[in-house]
């Protein structure tokens, strides 16, 4: 597989990607447009993909919106079943009986950060050749958005909702590249919608890391149906998660963390809050101590991030 | 839509042809409908590179929408730089 | 055996762990993947040692769970590779899920599987708990008495799975510590004659970036129906396959197998169904009772699944007092399984056999000869005073 380079404008971009239209994922869907653009980034590759919205949404019998090869076997284990074709792939491509092309392992957050964790670990720490992407719309939106340990601060979920006694979810989103850094794998970083050029090179950077090891991107992908906002905001909503410090956009190359977009002057969290209704709660005045630890680990996290950066190899 | 095979002629082993999701189109889920003023438009391809269906097509720089598939969110509207496209109601 | 077959072999002692191993390194697997668990482990460890050391070309992936290594081998073969793994027990129990998984994808997956006890208590010792759990979930299921019948049986299994008429994945089991860690002597097929047999694998899913597919995808209850009927169908198809590979290893080895095994029943009365080590043990005892005048016989399960219910049936309607033993149970139901399978196949219709069914052997209590005749001797006097609607422990302190 040759290197893939940099794209520096959408117009570097194939006319025709792989992802079709006709699928079944809500109008506006955060993760159909992470799944289409990684088929415009990357030309050829499996796409492993673990039950939740996105497989459920593209390949309802006898439809399948996918022009690549996919398989998909259970929830929590597609790193290791990506692991298993990696092995095949490679074993079969010396002896002339298969093709060897990238392995892409596609999972929510609900696979990701929960029941596949200790799967994902497995492969990461086997240094298998394989990208995994975590496609992150905050809560386990398939079967009706239930809470993940991605779903942030304060998120009213139908199983952590925004009650009477207590407002949402009370515990912080777990920090997954730190987790995944600490395999001490070659690549892992974050990105998200609106900056497409540095998610579309994440996702290519990444692809290239895979002939050596494993390389890992956590992209958040916003849902306009479990963070009930209107369709037509979902790249706005990402651009906000990005400006107000909640999600961080950085990479952690041979254990050097890098910032790739620096926030020097963030936007209030009220205002990534205000306009979805997952949220919005928070902005009550009886919900302030839920909102002020929200805005600290916000804070907190990126002092944290910028801390990292100046310390050298930390993974 | 499309009678489905019978277990002789099904798939093997719950399995697809890629791609079949053209078959099913999902126009008919939209209430409001994007509209390009290409006076307007500086061909940035923005609203191409956003659209989750995929239901803008593309020829170079040019972009079409592709009514077949729209299903209406109107991300392409409020991403162009350059207001060029309008959310109008679609007709019944 | 023939001169010629015995030509093709080489005489081997080994353990039975060792010698699923030594059929898997011949069988020129692509991938392995499994997670070590008491009785299996030393399979693991062998196959681990063959590819460090270079005498098997394969990937071995180590892996963090059974779960995982289930998934790992169904990932292999999805790309086209011939797979390969082994459990006992609670790492089945952890795969239970993928298990149906790699059936419903029509996977030609071979998997060794040291029977064992399952928890709670947790006990480490041979029953057949594991592998009747598993039952429905469309593998093919063998077990191999010791270590001979275990190798030739794994190498078989992937001729059987890879069949394009089945294409379903096939699990070899043998008791866990009295055939996969006793050493008896066995003959082994050349590897240039394994070869032959088995050939590289071609058939099955695979991902093709020529011709994309989408496998594993979401079956609604519009078509989810007919795929399990398809697969239905495979396992039907599977009878007269695994006929076809055991004549063709017969002509090969000089050893015929049949899903079940006869010991002294062509005039037989009263027949003792085992399936295991206890049919060696049963064979011992049953010689005995013929010594006494007992019109005894043996039949040992080889083929579980797809139950043999025409060779069941054409066997069984022939006795007058089948004595069922089990290293199971069934908690609740009427019998164990065995006795289910047997009795669904000769009822209605022959009426005039009659079964009783025993429980035995579970965690690993040991059966003796002696206790097989005690079993006998109890079974044919329930069945005679039709005593018969309980199922009977044999071992237990009561």
């Amino acid at each position: 597989m040759s290197t893939l380079n940099p794209v520096a404008k959408i117009s570097d971009l194939p006319e025709n990607s792989k992802f079709r239209p006709g699928h079944r994922l809500c109008a506006g869907c955060g993760p159909a447009i992470t799944a289409k653009i990684i088929t415009l980034a990357v030309p050829e590759a499996v796409i492993v993909n673990a039950t939740g919205c996105v497989e459920v949404g593209t390949t309802i019998y006898p439809y399948s919106a996918w022009k690549t090869p996919w398989v998909h076997v259970l929830f929590q284990n597609n790193a290791p079943v990506a692991s298993g074709i990696v092995a095949a792939l490679e074993k079969l491509s010396a002896e002339g009986r298969a093709k060897k092309i990238p392995v892409i392992a596609l999972g929510g957050d609900g696979s990701t950060f929960d029941i596949g964790l200790g799967a994902i670990s497995g492969a990461l720490e086997r240094l298998d050749k394989f990208v995994y992407i975590c496609y992150d719309n905050c809560a386990y939106m398939n079967t009706g958005i239930q809470r993940s340990s991605a779903s942030i601060l304060g998120a009213a979920t139908t199983t952590s909702p925004a009650g009477k006694v207590i407002p949402g979810k009370q515990e912080n989103k777990k920090d997954l590249i730190g987790i995944v850094a600490s395999h001490h794998i070659p690549y892992a970083a974050t990105a998200t919608l609106w900056l497409w050029r540095d998610m579309i090179n994440k996702i290519r950077k990444a692809v290239n890391y895979s002939e050596q090891g494993p390389a890992f991107l956590h992209i958040l992908a916003p849902c306009q149906f479990g963070w009930r906002f209107e369709p037509h905001l979902t790249v706005k909503i990402s651009r906000m998660a990005v400006e107000t410090r909640l999600f961080p956009i950085y990479e952690v190359e041979d254990g050097q963390l890098k910032i790739n977009f620096r926030v020097t002057a963030p936007k209030p969290v009220e205002e990534y809050l205000k306009i979805q209704r997952m949220m919005r709660h928070l902005l009550e005045p009886k919900n302030a101590e839920t909102l002020q630890r929200l805005k600290a680990w916000a804070e907190w996290n990126w002092q944290r991030l910028e801390n990292l950066e100046k310390a050298g190899r930390v993974f | 839509m499309s009678t489905l095979a019978t277990w002789r002629e099904i798939d093997l082993g719950g399995s697809v042809a890629g791609g079949t999701s053209e078959k099913y189109k999902t126009g008919n889920w939209r209430v409001e409908k994007p509209v390009i003023d290409y006076e307007k438009c500086i061909r940035c391809l923005i609203c191409w590179l956003y659209c989750p269906e995929p239901a803008i097509l593309r020829t170079g720089d040019e972009v079409k929408i592709d009514y077949d598939y729209c299903k209406g969110c109107g991300i392409c509207a409020e991403e162009c730089p350059k207001k060029a496209i309008t959310m109008v109601p679609e007709e019944i | 055996m023939m001169a010629e077959a015995l030509a093709r072999q080489h005489k081997l002692a080994l353990t039975g762990n060792d010698a699923v191993a030594y059929a898997v390194k011949q069988a020129n697997v692509d991938v392995i993947s499994a997670y070590p668990i008491t009785p299996q482990t030393f399979v693991v460890e062998t196959l681990s040692r063959y590819v460090y050391d270079g005498e098997l070309n394969a990937k071995y992936i180590a892996v963090e769970s059974e779960h995982s290594a289930l998934s790992a081998v169904i990932g292999a073969s999805l790309a086209g590779a011939r797979a390969f793994t082994a459990t006992s027990s609670q790492g089945l129990a952890y795969m239970w899920e993928a298990l149906y998984a790699a059936s419903g994808l029509r996977l030609p997956i071979v998997m060794a599987l040291a029977a064992r006890a399952l928890s709670a208590p947790i006990n480490i010792h041979n029953d057949h708990t594991d592998f009747f759990g598993m039952r429905d979930a469309g593998w093919i299921m063998f077990n191999g008495e010791e270590a001979q019948e275990t190798y030739d049986l794994t190498i078989m299994a992937f001729k059987i799975a890879e069949d394009p008429r089945v294409l379903l994945p096939v699990v070899v089991s043998y008791d866990g510590f009295i055939v996969s860690h006793a050493i008896t002597n066995f003959y082994a097929l050349n590897d240039d004659v394994v070869k032959e047999f088995l050939g590289v694998r071609t058939t099955g899913p695979r991902i093709d970036p020529d011709n994309p597919r989408s496998i594993g995808v979401l079956a609604l209850q519009d078509s989810y129906f007919e795929f399990r009927r398809q697969q239905y169908e495979a396992m039907e198809n599977a009878r007269q396959v695994i006929k076809e590979v055991f004549k063709k290893y017969g002509e090969t080895s000089g050893r015929n197998y049949a899903p079940l095994k006869e010991y002294m029943t062509d005039d037989a009365e009263t027949c003792i169904v085992a399936m295991g080590s206890t049919v060696g043990t049963a064979r011992h005892a049953v010689k005995t009772l013929r010594e006494k005048g007992e019109k005894a016989g043996v039949v040992g399960i080889l083929q579980y699944r797809p139950w043999p219910t025409k060779e069941a049936e054409q066997l069984f309607s022939r006795f007058k007092r089948i004595i069922v033993m089990e290293k199971a149970m069934s908690p609740g139901a009427r019998a164990g399984p065995v006795y289910e399978d047997i009795a669904s196949t000769i009822y209605p219709k022959h009426r005039e056999a009659k079964m009783v069914d025993f429980t035995y052997g579970l965690g690993g209590r040991d059966i003796s000869a002696q206790g097989i005749i005690d079993i006998y001797k109890l079974g044919k006097e329930l069945v005679d005073k039709d005593k018969t609607d309980k199922v009977q422990f044999y071992g237990v302190r009561e």
